[in-house]
């Protein structure tokens, strides 16, 4: 196990990269705290995988380092970098049985007969494939094969990290719960460094203790699935975390006062002076209908999901979510909504801005 | 549900048997129909029963063309088959270099078969050939038309030239389908060059190799123009492979009732052998090799 850092990072698929366009991979310095478990979330094509192969070594930076518990790997091939990782489809090896799979990167490794044996055992047990160990790989399911996958990477006890790139896409849905709440017992157990590659929010935000949100080849939060809910740092945020995601209204703000066409609403602290694109951020959850407060809404759709409603209506001609409680009663003549002024967030050319109460 | 039953379908089928008539059945009745008669000609035939074919079995010709057969076969698929694969593994995975071999990998297969005969006769010739002279000049005694060993040199390194592009391109495709998450799991594994071969690569080719190690057979057991245009099945008969010795019987000599029981023969030994192949590498293929 060791801590991850990644200095000055950047990568680019171009040989010559010009312009920060041509980087998959935008410059970027963190610290994986040793034995933390982390998701990296974001939509696909954002750099995620990208940044995952350059950790495993099966991926060179073009620019930066990176380093195990201080020492620099950067250009050390993958074997020498010791982790494990674990690839979107299952990868097995077809005609050996499902011990030897289990045992192979053990026996690569040179480790002896009665150590292997005893490990394979044990992770068997923990995959729940014991009764199958000795049939060929070849012709089990998707998700046994994954399972397969997942043991084989956490075979070795003395990895420096696990890193998984989107495992569960292949598992039926409620197999990936159980998987899910294995590999939770697995890092609370083991306590090994994991990164979780995902699109999926809520695996994320079940996995992790820290999620790591990417977009468009950047590193737009850091943060527990609390803070990214309450204090989104980037729209993206925002917008992927969260169902609906937040709503983003374009305003004008002076002081401790947004104005959305020309109509005034109090926000929860003041600000100085914003350039560019200067938005407002609340989140449905801290939107509110009503009869008689707030400002006027048309609310075009309510759809009852179980356990509350989301309401489909136009603010000041943007599309606005607002949830309300499964017994809330919402009537046609509600037509005006208030915001919880303490969760509306201020977003100048997408990032958040911090005010001063 | 109720179904119509309409004889009149039976008539949709019947180009086809038609076809099959022409193309398979009618010739090779006539094969069988030659093996179990006798003719002095004028188109007078007399019944001879099984008599040629007991003439056959028992002849050393047809023995001696056999076994040069099968040792051909198993030389050229003995070289091929893992020259094809190691081919295949140092090509270029992507890119114009990619295309490139390709293409110039295709080409043996796109020459005429007499002509391929012809290249490597012409090639081979100790006077004007490359090949012959330069051996000449190295002070290695080379000559196809008189020496036994040089013959069977000459049609061997023939076929391979001709044909081992093609199991490399099939194993190449092969290749191609591994998807790169496996490569990147065996580095993971810490897995060497051999293993990676032996439980990744080999396994993903088996499909496409039993097709090749088929086709190959089967061509090769029925090869005829090439060497018969390079040696002409000399010197002697050191190089009479089944098929020229089938022509020189039936066409040369004009024997047409045993060369007819001699290659209902040879048809026999071709599908007896690919189907034991065949049936061989489906179970092998089953237990997971």
């Amino acid at each position: 196990m060791a801590k991850i850092t990644l200095d000055n990072l950047a990568h680019s698929y171009l040989k010559n990269p010009s312009s920060e366009d041509d980087y998959a991979l935008k410059e970027l310095n963190h610290d994986w705290v040793d034995g933390e478990a982390y998701a990296l979330l974001g939509s696909s094509g954002c750099g995620k995988s990208t940044l995952l192969n350059i950790i495993s070594g099966l991926l060179e930076p073009s620019q930066g380092r990176i380093l195990f518990d201080g020492k620099d790997v950067t250009h050390a091939p993958t074997a020498e970098r010791n982790i494990a990782q674990v690839f979107q489809f299952p990868v097995v090896y077809d005609t050996m049985t499902v011990r030897d799979n289990l045992a192979f990167p053990l026996r690569n490794r040179g480790r002896d007969e009665t150590y292997v044996a005893e490990r394979v055992q044990e992770i068997a047990s923990m995959i729940g494939m014991e009764d199958m160990l000795n049939r060929k790989a070849r012709g089990l399911g998707a998700d046994q094969k994954q399972k397969i996958s997942l043991g084989r990477g956490m075979v070795r006890k003395d990895v420096n990290a696990l890193l998984f790139d989107e495992p569960l896409t292949v598992i039926d849905p409620h197999m990936k719960w159980e998987l899910r709440t294995q590999l939770k017992k697995l890092h609370h157990d083991f306590g090994h460094t994991m990164i979780y590659v995902t699109h999926d929010q809520t695996e994320a935000l079940t996995f992790a203790d820290k999620v790591v949100v990417m977009y468009d080849g950047r590193v737009v939060q850091i943060g527990t699935p609390e803070e990214l809910f309450e204090r989104p740092e980037h729209t993206f945020v925002g917008y992927f975390i969260g169902s609906p995601g937040m709503n983003v209204i374009p305003a004008r703000v002076e002081g401790n006062r947004a104005y959305i066409d020309g109509t005034e609403l109090a926000l929860g602290q003041g600000y100085g002076a914003l350039d560019g694109k200067v938005e407002i951020g609340v989140r449905p959850e801290f939107a509110r209908l009503s009869q008689t407060e707030g400002l006027p809404v048309k609310v075009r759709r309510v759809e009852d999901v179980g356990r509350h409603k989301i309401i489909r209506a136009e603010f000041f001609g943007h599309d606005i979510n607002i949830i309300a409680g499964e017994d809330e009663r919402v009537s046609a003549d509600m037509n005006r909504v208030t915001f919880d002024a303490g969760h509306v967030n201020v977003y100048a050319n997408d990032w958040l801005v911090k005010g001063a109460a | 549900m109720e179904k119509t039953v309409n004889q009149k379908a039976w008539f949709l089928v019947l180009p086809v048997l038609i076809l099959v008539a022409f193309s398979a059945v009618i010739p090779l009745m006539t094969v069988v129909n030659y093996s179990v008669q006798d003719t002095f000609g004028n188109n007078q035939f007399f019944w001879a029963g099984l008599e040629w074919f007991q003439d056959m079995l028992s002849s050393d010709r047809m023995w001696e063309a056999l076994w040069r057969q099968l040792m051909f076969s198993g030389i050229i698929l003995a070289i091929e088959i893992p020259l094809g694969i190691f081919v295949a593994l140092n090509m270029p995975k992507g890119g114009f270099w990619s295309s490139f071999c390709l293409v110039l990998m295709s080409l043996p297969l796109l020459i005429p078969w007499n002509v391929v005969g012809t290249i490597w006769q012409i090639f081979g010739r100790v006077d004007i050939g490359l090949l012959g002279h330069t051996l000449d000049r190295l002070g290695i005694s080379y000559n196809y038309t008189q020496d036994t060993l040089a013959a069977w040199f000459t049609i061997i390194v023939m076929d391979v030239w001709h044909w081992t592009s093609l199991v490399a391109l099939l194993a190449f495709a092969g290749l191609k389908s591994i998807p790169d998450a496996y490569y990147q799991a065996a580095k993971i594994d810490q897995a060497s060059r051999w293993k990676v071969f032996r439980y990744i690569e080999l396994p993903k080719m088996m499909g496409v190799l039993m097709i090749a190690i088929l086709l190959r057979f089967m061509d090769s057991f029925m090869i005829y123009t090439e060497p018969f245009v390079v040696t002409g099945g000399g010197p002697g008969n050191a190089t009479t492979l089944l098929s020229i010795d089938l022509v020189k019987m039936a066409l040369g000599q004009f024997d047409l009732g045993p060369a007819a029981a001699f290659s209902l023969m040879y048809f026999l030994v071709i599908l007896l052998i690919s189907w034991v192949f065949y049936t061989v590498m489906v179970n092998l293929d089953k237990k997971g090799m």
